[in-house]
């Protein structure tokens, strides 16, 4: 009971240690607020935008940025700035949900493979293996290539590409902590398997993990742009970053903030995450820690 | 060192195979069939004529015969033909790696010749203005999207400048300076985020090393400062950036398919592209399989090179 009540007592000031190193790094701070902000503007398009994103509006074709079009407008006179708003929809909600489809299928086998041993470790690796043998972005385009583009197959190709790198992560992280004594102690208690898995083991891999999500985002949102850009993204007019800018390719001499305007919201996006993730590796593993 | 490679070797080898399997596979994730997809609804194809097709592309065989058939193929070097030109797809693509190898080559040679100097500076100037610097262009390199670096650096250099061209291909062995300004755009644009990834490695392992007891050693030598960052920590130091290297090659071979369709170049990628658009399975499985396969190579070379370079890797 003491050490309940003791347990109880650490976990806030654990969490209050979290948030002290949080705050103290300036890359985790500052990915924070660009995540917060790109995310704000996902949720609150309809708000933010000035415009319809895809209302055709010929007579304000192709203009320059000014105070109405802050980023100009595209070919077809549609707001730019609108456009790139209703885009961080697209393309956070692709990266969200691969990302956590990866890490559910992935970082599930990853962590069996790591508790279980054996021939069931060697079958996991070994899928990782064939997965990883395979640029990224290629095996993306060539599962799009069979599957056909759209939103699911967008997301689902991106959840599958990333599902290897989480199996690895999560499986080094159980290998880690498996024979600790606290694991030992509640083996020899009698906990049985899937507790000692769930209770014990994995809340210690959260921290990897948890850093490993924030850069797949990352990576996620330059592969569903890479795609889009390619066209096997989500169908238009529905407005995505790599798209549009393969789209103010072909109008580049006459107004280059049609392409210009999403590759700063792609930047934006992804520095975003990544100072996020370098800020929680600072924070959460203090020897992975950059100099 | 020989059980090293021996096993390294037979993970390839699992993993070239799984890439078959896969690759295999894949063609047959096509909803409904190859043969429906090709001919399309509208055609109004009669059962018949749909069954003589896929009696012609040899899918209406059980799926293992279809394997065995397709795989002894591979093993002849035989990748079968094109669907819509009839060509040997194998000729195809040996006329095509040499552009997808150039450009991956320049790219990382670019990578390098940006990245080990800035994160060799930054090191050595840690906090000061420089290692600003270099960070923030690390940064933002490993932010920016590739094909956006494209065409801003065509919008800037081609469009703006006329310097270079945007897009084409000049043979290597037809006239050598107009293929590297064709070349120095797409490589450009491929290996900045390399560079990133590369300055971040070089400076944090740079710095690691100036910490270790045997630079501390030469400098309580005497040796001056230089000597001691370039003939006793850097060598030590670019061990993990080989690794580093060996994992992003991946990333350079997939982002040149991008960088190929953007400029124009008839390189692997473009190739494959190219099939997807005409729904070329053959040209796209093809196409796929000698990028992974490569891919897969590259690997085992690096690890190779990084036990070569560091003996602990051989007993690991």
């Amino acid at each position: 009971m003491a050490l309940i009540v003791e347990n109880l007592s650490t976990e806030p000031r654990a969490s209050r240690a979290f948030w002290r190193g949080f705050m103290a790094s300036p890359s985790a701070v500052t990915g924070l607020v660009l995540v917060v902000l790109v995310l704000a503007a996902a949720i609150f398009a309809p708000l933010v935008a000035p415009f319809d994103p895809v209302k055709y509006n010929p007579i304000d074709r192709l203009q320059g940025p000014s105070l109405k079009h802050i980023l100009g407008t595209d070919l077809y006179g549609r707001d730019t700035f609108s456009r790139v708003i209703f885009g961080a929809r697209v393309s956070l909600s692709v990266s969200a949900i691969a990302v956590t489809m990866a890490l559910i299928v992935g970082g599930g086998l990853g962590a069996l493979s790591g508790f279980r041993l054996g021939w069931f470790d060697t079958l996991v690796m070994r899928l990782t293996d064939v997965l990883l043998a395979f640029p990224a972005i290629l095996l993306a385009i060539a599962l799009l290539a069979f599957l056909g583009g759209g939103f699911w197959n967008l997301t689902l190709a991106i959840a599958i590409v990333y599902s290897a790198p989480f199996a690895r992560v999560a499986r080094a992280a159980v290998l880690r902590v498996r024979e600790d004594a606290f694991v030992e102690a509640s083996r020899a208690l009698g906990a049985s398997n899937p507790r000692v898995l769930w209770r014990h083991i994995l809340p210690n891999a959260f921290a990897p993990m948890l850093i490993e999500v924030t850069l797949r985002l990352a990576y996620a949102i330059l592969s569903e742009a890479s795609l889009s850009y390619l066209g096997l993204g989500t169908p238009p007019p529905a407005p995505a970053w790599g798209q549009m800018i393969a789209d103010g390719r072909r109008t580049l001499e006459l107004a280059p903030w049609a392409s210009i305007g999403p590759g700063l919201a792609i930047m934006i996006t992804v520095l975003g995450f990544n100072l996020l993730g370098d800020g929680l590796r600072d924070v959460l593993d203090p020897r992975l820690r950059k100099r | 060192m020989i059980p090293f490679l021996a096993r390294r070797l037979l993970l390839a080898l699992f993993a070239l195979l799984g890439v078959v399997i896969l690759v295999f596979v894949m063609v047959r994730l096509v909803p409904g069939d190859v043969v429906t997809n090709l001919v399309g609804i509208d055609a109004h194809p009669t059962p018949e004529q749909l069954a003589n097709l896929r009696r012609l592309f040899g899918i209406d065989q059980p799926i293992h015969v279809q394997f065995g058939k397709w795989f002894g193929a591979l093993l002849t070097g035989d990748l079968g033909e094109s669907l819509r030109t009839n060509r040997s797809i194998v000729s195809d693509l040996a006329l095509r790696l040499p552009v997808t190898l150039e450009l991956t080559v320049l790219a990382l040679g670019i990578a390098l010749l940006i990245a080990v100097p800035l994160g060799v500076l930054a090191a050595i100037r840690r906090g000061q203005t420089a290692d600003y610097l270099a960070s923030l262009f690390a940064l933002a390199g490993l932010a920016a999207p590739n094909f956006w670096l494209a065409i801003l650096f065509i919008l800037l250099f081609s469009l703006q400048f006329r310097l270079l061209p945007s897009g084409g291909y000049v043979l290597l062995n037809e006239n050598p300076l107009e293929n590297l300004r064709h070349m120095v755009l797409p490589a450009l644009s491929l290996g900045l985020s390399l560079a990133a990834a590369t300055t971040r490695i070089t400076r944090s392992s740079l710095l690691e090393v100036l910490n270790l007891d045997y630079v501390r050693t030469a400098r309580s030598k005497g040796l001056s400062e230089r000597v001691v960052v370039y003939r006793h920590a850097l060598k030590n130091a670019l061990i993990p950036v080989v690794t580093v290297i060996g994992l992003q090659v991946g990333t350079l071979l997939g982002g040149a398919i991008i960088i190929e369709e953007i400029f124009g170049l008839p390189g692997i990628g473009r190739f494959a592209l190219e099939g997807i658009n005409l729904r070329d399975y053959p040209v796209v499985q093809g196409a796929v399989l000698v990028v992974a396969g490569a891919f897969v190579l590259v690997n085992v070379l690096v690890d190779v090179l990084y036990a070569l370079i560091d003996p602990r890797m051989r007993y690991d």
